[in-house]
């Protein structure tokens, strides 16, 4: 059963930027803003490291992490290529300016503490590149 | 809806790349025919070579198998050769009578072999080095004959001799011009080449015409006669003197061929609407392109017009060679023979077999030839292209580019001699197995393809010239290429410097305005794009445009450090490096009111609270009453100082004064990049003024200012700028040569490749020579840091949405 949710206004997210809802003892989910005035929501979790894409910039319909630029498709979580993964994407509906998700699928999806295996595996001997050059 | 159908004639890799590119973007667009004359799928021609050298097998090196046209839905006509196209029918028609019709035509038949009128040239045994039968010729011949000549002294004729050597033939190659591989060699390195191989074991004759191939009762070849009269016995013959587009089919249907088919930058042939070429047997622009790169670009652009995108736009590649002939590293661009107006610069090391000559002209670097050491082609290479005037750098010019300060792998400079194992790319950790394997798995052939697909030598580029290495011996011979000019990003086809110079030109004030003047091709930009154009509208036109926020990277837009767990860093201004007690008391407090886990001394003399939840950040800030150190901006970073002669007992000049006065001047300062600057008391320079992007040293005398020195990927020790008497004329001077910096740099270059690409002199000129234009330029720069809002405490004023630190909802 979807159960609805008003969590804030279009105008409370900036364009071509997001804000979180924070889940206690789990991940965040961000919802996004595009030019267009699309909202989406996607796990607050880049799927290489972790990065929270809530921080990311806004481009078109995907968005870029801050940790590695990955780019994620605000539409599905998808990575873009040649990047490969996915991260879990939450319905949104927006009715009357009001941004709406359904708690059940955010107390349901993706549940569990920031988990960042790929950086907890490898310490902090990882390089963690800048972004790319121009 | 009925697809439409496309039909290729030519099977090969340019041709099969524009196939893989359109089906990229559109699957389901067409429905596809592919006519290849050869009875195999498409395989990489480049490495023919190490298959008749026995290091490689047919099947390694096929890049399409049959089951990936099967998968795509291709139809695949083997060993059919296209005889003719009726262009008012739209059909294409194979030599066995096969037809396919057709909405869009692609024709990639690529080149074939120059074969010399010579008589004899059609006996048995002659053959040239172009197709896979051509190779397994060559390998059945070998087992059961002995001697063998190749007639051409080019990188084709070079490898099949040294496959029929290694082979065991007697090889004897005979060569018209007099060295060796005289289209990208000099003799001396021609020379040198001829000398490696004949000790090898290869037999040549330089500057030997062909007369006549001497056939037996057989019909055999069995000898070659050359113009001199004199005559070597032959069993086999191989034809490499050269390749010329094929373009026998084109021209039959009456397309306009000259030098190749000729295509338009959309690479539509120009004489039907319907038809498009691609590859070696293109002429675009007047070139037809014989190397990988160029060609692939093509099918890229190609595949986006087949597509109906209408997007992209061919404007040709300026090409390098970079070879590996049987086992030697070659690499030759532009004018290496030099000629009358032009200096060369030489180093020779026979004995350890290294030649390296760079041909200068008008102060610029026109031309290179290396041989055996090939590793800064690419710095080369760019410096050619780039035209910059090298003057300044001329007596460091032959040691290249890695010869100072490249960290990240270990010195190495030649890539074969590395193990798997180890680590070629030192910023992402890609090793040398890795990089190979996604080469052969994923198809590469560009620095860019695999740039983009293991991220080797795609942060700080220093090692570059190896992956250039690895892709050189694991794709093949030839992909060296590089757009003539260098657009700023996928989303537009304009350079840094266009749409700097557009932003001043037509005083362009806003993002959008400025991606609507150059035709943006995405609406947003990209995250590096947008950045950068946000940058140049600020600086450009300071308190006219409007700062974006959303165009910052994060660390600009929440005024900290992201960390890899997502939490902050933050680093509190201490002017010049210096605290006092109650600074430091409240820094205390407030590590232990928000838990703060670690802090940390950073190398620019300040404290570093690591582990900030980014909701504590306004408070933290709040409690710490400090000013932002811009720890986390493209920005004025830090002004390190030594304790001066305040204090010291060799301090000739108060530095700790100089290095506050310093920062209080240019604190909020953005910048291309971030700045760090430096004062030291006296020429000991504890503060490390030779790598900052202003160090200043205190003599007795007054302060030396040095410039463009850089402590990170690359250790660059900076340059000596000027000599001046007082702190207030170093203030001024300083200020100066950042707002040059400022007003003339691109995003993300810091001073160290700004004032590399515009020269020194360039520098000197505006902030030294002429000091009305050094004051407008420091006045311009205050009057961009004119009340400049600290981010920390003015929210409103700098732009910082607040709304940022705190969720929407808390579940």
């Amino acid at each position: 059963m979807s159960d609805w949710k008003v969590f804030c206004r279009v105008d409370d997210i900036p364009v071509l930027g997001a804000r979180r809802i924070a889940r206690t003892g789990s991940t965040d989910v961000a919802i996004f803003r595009n030019s267009e005035d699309k909202i989406f929501a996607l796990l607050d979790r880049c799927p290489h490291k972790g990065g929270p894409l809530s921080q990311g910039i806004v481009c078109g319909d995907s968005v870029a992490c801050p940790l590695h630029n990955w780019t994620i498709g605000l539409d599905d979580g998808c990575a873009k290529s040649p990047d490969a993964g996915r991260t879990q994407r939450f319905s949104v509906t927006v009715d009357g300016g009001n941004v709406l998700l359904d708690v059940e699928e955010l107390t349901t999806l993706a549940l569990g503490p920031t988990l960042i295996p790929a950086v907890a595996a490898l310490g902090a001997e990882t390089a963690v590149a800048e972004r790319p050059a121009v | 809806m009925k697809k439409m159908k496309l039909v290729m004639v030519g099977n090969g890799m340019a041709g099969v790349r524009t196939l893989e590119e359109l089906l990229k973007i559109a699957p389901h667009l067409y429905d596809i025919a592919v006519f290849g004359a050869e009875p195999h799928p498409n395989y990489n021609r480049i490495l023919l070579s190490p298959v008749l050298a026995g290091e490689q097998t047919l099947e390694e090196i096929v890049l399409n198998p049959l089951a990936w046209y099967a998968e795509h839905g291709i139809r695949l006509h083997l060993g059919k050769k296209v005889v003719d196209v009726n262009r008012a029918r739209r059909v294409v028609i194979a030599a066995d009578g096969t037809e396919e019709y057709y909405d869009r035509l692609l024709i990639a038949t690529g080149s074939n072999p120059f074969i010399p009128p010579l008589p004899g040239s059609d006996l048995q045994g002659v053959i040239a080095f172009r197709h896979i039968a051509d190779t397994n010729v060559m390998i059945e011949t070998a087992k059961t004959h002995k001697h063998a000549v190749v007639i051409g002294g080019g990188l084709l004729g070079l490898e099949a001799a040294n496959g029929l050597m290694s082979r065991g033939m007697d090889v004897t190659l005979a060569h018209v011009a007099p060295w060796l591989m005289n289209r990208q060699l000099d003799d001396v390195a021609g020379d040198l080449l001829r000398k490696s191989l004949e000790l090898r074991g290869m037999k040549f004759r330089i500057e030997t015409h062909t007369q006549e191939l001497v056939g037996g009762p057989l019909g055999r070849v069995t000898a070659v006669k050359f113009k001199d009269g004199s005559e070597t016995p032959a069993d086999l013959v191989v034809m490499a003197a050269g390749i010329r587009p094929n373009t026998q089919l084109a021209e039959k249907i009456g397309l306009h061929c000259l030098h190749g088919i000729v295509v338009n930058d959309t690479m539509q042939t120009v004489t039907d609407p319907r038809i498009y070429s691609v590859g070696e047997c293109a002429a675009h622009r007047g070139i037809a392109y014989g190397l990988v790169a160029p060609l692939f670009e093509q099918g890229k652009v190609c595949a986006t017009h087949l597509a109906e995108f209408g997007i992209g736009r061919y404007t040709g590649s300026a090409t390098s060679t970079k070879l590996k002939v049987t086992g030697i590293d070659l690499f030759s661009a532009g004018n290496f023979m030099g000629g009358p107006d032009c200096e060369e610069i030489v180093m020779s090391d026979p004995y350890g077999g290294v030649y390296k000559k760079l041909v200068i002209q008008d102060d610029k670097l026109v031309g290179a030839c290396l041989y055996g050491d090939t590793v800064d082609g690419s710095f080369y290479f760019k410096l050619l292209r780039d035209g910059r005037k090298i003057g300044e750098m001329r007596d460091k010019l032959m040691f290249g580019e890695s010869h100072l300060g490249d960290a990240g792998h270990q010195g190495q400079n030649k890539a074969a001699a590395m193990a798997d194992s180890d680590e070629v790319c030192g910023c992402n950790g890609v090793n040398k197995g890795t990089i190979c394997k996604a080469i052969k798995d994923k198809g590469l052939f560009t620095l860019e393809e695999v740039r983009k697909v293991t991220k080797a030598s795609a942060s700080c580029g220093s090692c570059t010239g190896l992956v250039e290495q690895l892709l050189m011996f694991t794709a093949g011979g030839d992909y060296s290429a590089a757009p003539k000019k260098k657009a700023m990003c996928a989303c537009t086809d304009a350079s840094h410097q266009e749409v700097r110079d557009t932003i001043r030109a037509e005083h362009l004030l806003t993002i959008d305005s400025v991606y609507r003047r150059l035709s943006w091709r995405t609406p947003n930009g990209c995250s590096s794009c947008r950045p950068a154009v946000n940058y140049y509208l600020i600086s450009t036109w300071p308190k006219q445009a409007k700062d974006d926020p959303q165009s910052h990277f994060i660390n600009e837009r929440s005024h900290a450090n992201i960390q890899k767990d997502g939490t902050y860093s933050v680093v509190p201004r201490m002017w010049g490096g210096t605290t006092n007690s109650s600074e430091l008391r409240r820094i205390a407090d407030t590590i232990d009111k928000f838990k703060i886990p670690t802090v940390k001394v950073t190398g620019g003399q300040r404290i570093d609270l690591l582990g900030v939840k980014k909701e504590d950040l306004p408070a933290v800030w709040q409690s710490l009453g400090m000013p932002s150190g811009h720890a986390y901006g493209k920005t004025l970073r830090t002004v390190k100082t030594c304790v001066g002669s305040e204090w010291c007992r060799f301090g000739t000049q108060d530095s700790t004064r100089l290095g506050i006065d310093l920062e209080r001047a240019l604190w909020r300062m953005y910048a291309p990049h971030k700045v760090k600057l430096a004062v030291s008391g006296c020429p000991r320079n504890c503060a490390e003024s030779g790598i900052k992007d202003v160090g200043i040293i205190g003599v007795d005398s007054g302060w030396e200012v040095y410039v463009a020195g850089n402590a990170g990927i690359k250790t660059e020790v900076a340059h000596f700028f000027v000599k001046l008497k007082t702190a207030e004329e170093v203030l001024e001077y300083a200020g100066a040569f950042l707002q040059l910096y400022r007003e003339e740099g691109w995003y993300l270059e810091r001073t160290v490749h700004y004032v590399a690409r515009v020269g020194l002199d360039h520098c000197k000129a505006r902030v030294i020579d002429d000091a009305a234009n050094r004051k407008a330029l420091w006045e311009r720069l205050q009057f961009a840091l004119d009340g400049e809002p600290d981010p920390w405490f003015e929210f409103d004023k700098a732009g910082v949405d607040a709304r940022q630190f705190q969720p929407v909802g808390v579940l």
